[in-house]
C-alpha cells in the first residue's frame, strides 16, 4: 500500500501502475479474492476527498465522500434516496462516490443519477470532464478522480428508481434516473445496469422534449427508449426480460409511481 | 513479505500488531490481534458477519484494508460484555433465542449497537433497514428485531 497525503503527489504515484483505493467494496473484494490482479493499492487521505461544498450553482462532492455522507447532507437531499438505495448501512459507510463512478455492470446506481443530471468529473491534472464522455472511456482512463460537480436540484427536479429482486439490500436489475429542469421542458434521461456503463437514453428524451409528462408522451418515451441501450444476460435477468420491463419502469420512474 | 506494524484501539485495549500488505482488518483482528468474534462469512461483503465498528461506525472488516484504521477506535461483540456481565442486546438475543447457531450473531450485534448509540428508540421498521445488511440463515429475523428492540426498551428504562 502507498499512502499519498495530497494530490501534488498522487497523480505521479496513479501514473505509477497503482490502483486508486476508495472505500474499497470492489477493489478489497478483488484483493480477497484473487490478490495477484490486483495493482499496488494507493490511499489518498488528503481530506478534500471528503469534502462535500457548494460551487458554482451547484455542489462539488469529494471522490471519497461515502454514501452516507450523502444521506446526511442537508444541500444533497435529492440525491438521498439514490444513495440509500445502494447496499446494506454498513457498506453505504465505506462505498465512496468516486469508486461509484468506475463499478462495473451491474452496479454504479449513484453514477446513473450523476449521468442524468450532467454530473462533471474533475481529475487530479485539473481536467473538467463531461460524466458521459468520462464513462465512455471510462475502462481505459488513467489518472485520480478528485470530485464530481452536480447542479443544484430543484425539489421534485429528480426522479430515481431501482429495481431489485430483494429489498431493501438487493443488486439491480435497472435503475433508472429522470432528471426534469425548468418544470421537466428538457428531460435527461440514464439507465444503469442496461448496458456496460450507464447510458443517456435519448431517444426517450426526444420523446418528451417540450410536452411535458402526459399519458402520451410517457407512452411514446417508453417505445424509443431502448435506443442506445444494451442489455445483458446476468445472474439477475436475461437481457430479453430487462428490454421488456424498461418502459414500464421508465413509466413509474417517470409517473413517480410505486 | 515485508510486514508493517498497524496500532489501534480494540475494545479500550491499545494494540499493536503486524500486518501484511493488502490484509484485510478481519483478518488482522482474527489472526494479529486474536478475537475471533467477527466471523469470516463470505469475504465478499454480502453477508455482514464481520460487521464491526470502526469510531463506532459500522464497516465490513472482510472489505477494510486493515492498514486504514491505523490509530482509530474498533469495537467488536468481544468487548460488549462487562466482565461476566452480559450487554442488555447479548441478553436480549439470548433470552429472545435470537441466536440459533450464533454465526451472524457478532454482526448482528455490532450493527445493533451503533443503531442503539444513533438512535435509542427505533421503530421496527429501522431496525430492520439497520441490519438490512446482515444475513441470517436460521432465525428468519424476527426473534432478531424483537431482541433488538427489547434491549432498546431495557436500555431505555435504564437511562430513565
Ligand atoms: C454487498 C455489496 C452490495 C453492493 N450494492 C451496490 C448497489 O446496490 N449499487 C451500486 O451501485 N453498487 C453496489 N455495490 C458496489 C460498490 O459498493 C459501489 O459501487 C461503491 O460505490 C464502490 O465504491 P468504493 O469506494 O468502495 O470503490 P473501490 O472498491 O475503492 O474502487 C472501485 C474502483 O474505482 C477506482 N477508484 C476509486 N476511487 C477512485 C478515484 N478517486 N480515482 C480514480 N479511481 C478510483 C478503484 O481503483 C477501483 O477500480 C455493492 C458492493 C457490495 C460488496
Ligand atoms: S465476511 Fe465480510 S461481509 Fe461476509
Ligand atoms: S443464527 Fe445462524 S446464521 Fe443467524
Amino acid at each position: 500500500m502507498t499512502e499519498v497525503r495530497s494530490f501534488s503527489t498522487s497523480a505521479e504515484a496513479a501514473g505509477a501502475e497503482g490502483a486508486i483505493l476508495g472505500g474499497g467494496t470492489l477493489l478489497m473484494r478483488q484483493v480477497n479474492e484473487a490478490p495477484q490482479t490486483v495493482p499496488r493499492l494507493i490511499r489518498i487521505t488528503d481530506p478534500a476527498l471528503r469534502e462535500i461544498r457548494a460551487e458554482g450553482d451547484g455542489h462539488l462532492i469529494g471522490a471519497g465522500v461515502t454514501m452516507a455522507q450523502v444521506i446526511a447532507h442537508p444541500d444533497l437531499a435529492a440525491l438521498a434516496p439514490v444513495a440509500r438505495s445502494i447496499g446494506g448501512p454498513a457498506l453505504r459507510n465505506m462505498a465512496s462516490v468516486g469508486g461509484n463512478l468506475f463499478a462495473p455492470h451491474p452496479y454504479g446506481d449513484f453514477t446513473v443519477a450523476l449521468l442524468a443530471l450532467e454530473a462533471q468529473v474533475l481529475w487530479s491534472d485539473g481536467r473538467r470532464e463531461e460524466i458521459e464522455r468520462f464513462l465512455s472511456a471510462r475502462d481505459t482512463a488513467r489518472g485520480v478522480v478528485t470530485g464530481i460537480w452536480v447542479p443544484r436540484i430543484a425539489p421534485g427536479a429528480l426522479r430515481y428508481r431501482k429495481v431489485s429482486r430483494t429489498r431493501p439490500k438487493g443488486v439491480s436489475v435497472m435503475s433508472i434516473a429522470a432528471y426534469l429542469p425548468n418544470g421537466g421542458s428538457a428531460p435527461r434521461i440514464a439507465f444503469g445496469a442496461m448496458g456496460p456503463t450507464p447510458l443517456r437514453a435519448k431517444a426517450a428524451e426526444s420523446a418528451l422534449q417540450g410536452r411535458g409528462l402526459t399519458e402520451e408522451s410517457v407512452t411514446a418515451a417508453g417505445a424509443v427508449c431502448l435506443q442506445g441501450l444494451s442489455p445483458a444476460d446476468d445472474a439477475l435477468a436475461s437481457a430479453w426480460y430487462r428490454s421488456e420491463v424498461a418502459p414500464v419502469h421508465l413509466r413509474r420512474c417517470l409517473m413517480g409511481e410505486t | 513479505m515485508p510486514k508493517t506494524p498497524l496500532a489501534f484501539t480494540l475494545n479500550d485495549a491499545e494494540t499493536g500488531i503486524f500486518v501484511d500488505d493488502g490484509q484485510n482488518l478481519l483478518e488482522a483482528l482474527r489472526r494479529g490481534a486474536g478475537d475471533l468474534s467477527p466471523k469470516y462469512g463470505c469475504g465478499q461483503g454480502t453477508c455482514g458477519a464481520c460487521t464491526v465498528l470502526i469510531d463506532g461506525v459500522p464497516h465490513l472488516s472482510c472489505l477494510t484494508l486493515a492498514e486504514a484504521v491505523a490509530g482509530r477506535r474498533m469495537d467488536t461483540t468481544a468487548g460488549l460484555a462487562e466482565g461476566a456481565e452480559l450487554h442488555p442486546l447479548q441478553r436480549a438475543f439470548m433470552e429472545g433465542f435470537a441466536a440459533q447457531c450464533g454465526y451472524c450473531t457478532p454482526g448482528m450485534l455490532m450493527a445493533a449497537k451503533a443503531l442503539l448509540a444513533a438512535n435509542p428508540r427505533p421503530s421496527r421498521e429501522e431496525v430492520i433497514e439497520a441490519i438490512s445488511g446482515n444475513l441470517c440463515r436460521c432465525t428468519g429475523y424476527e426473534p432478531i428485531v424483537t431482541a433488538i428492540l427489547e434491549a432498546a426498551a431495557k436500555l431505555q428504562g435504564r437511562a430513565a
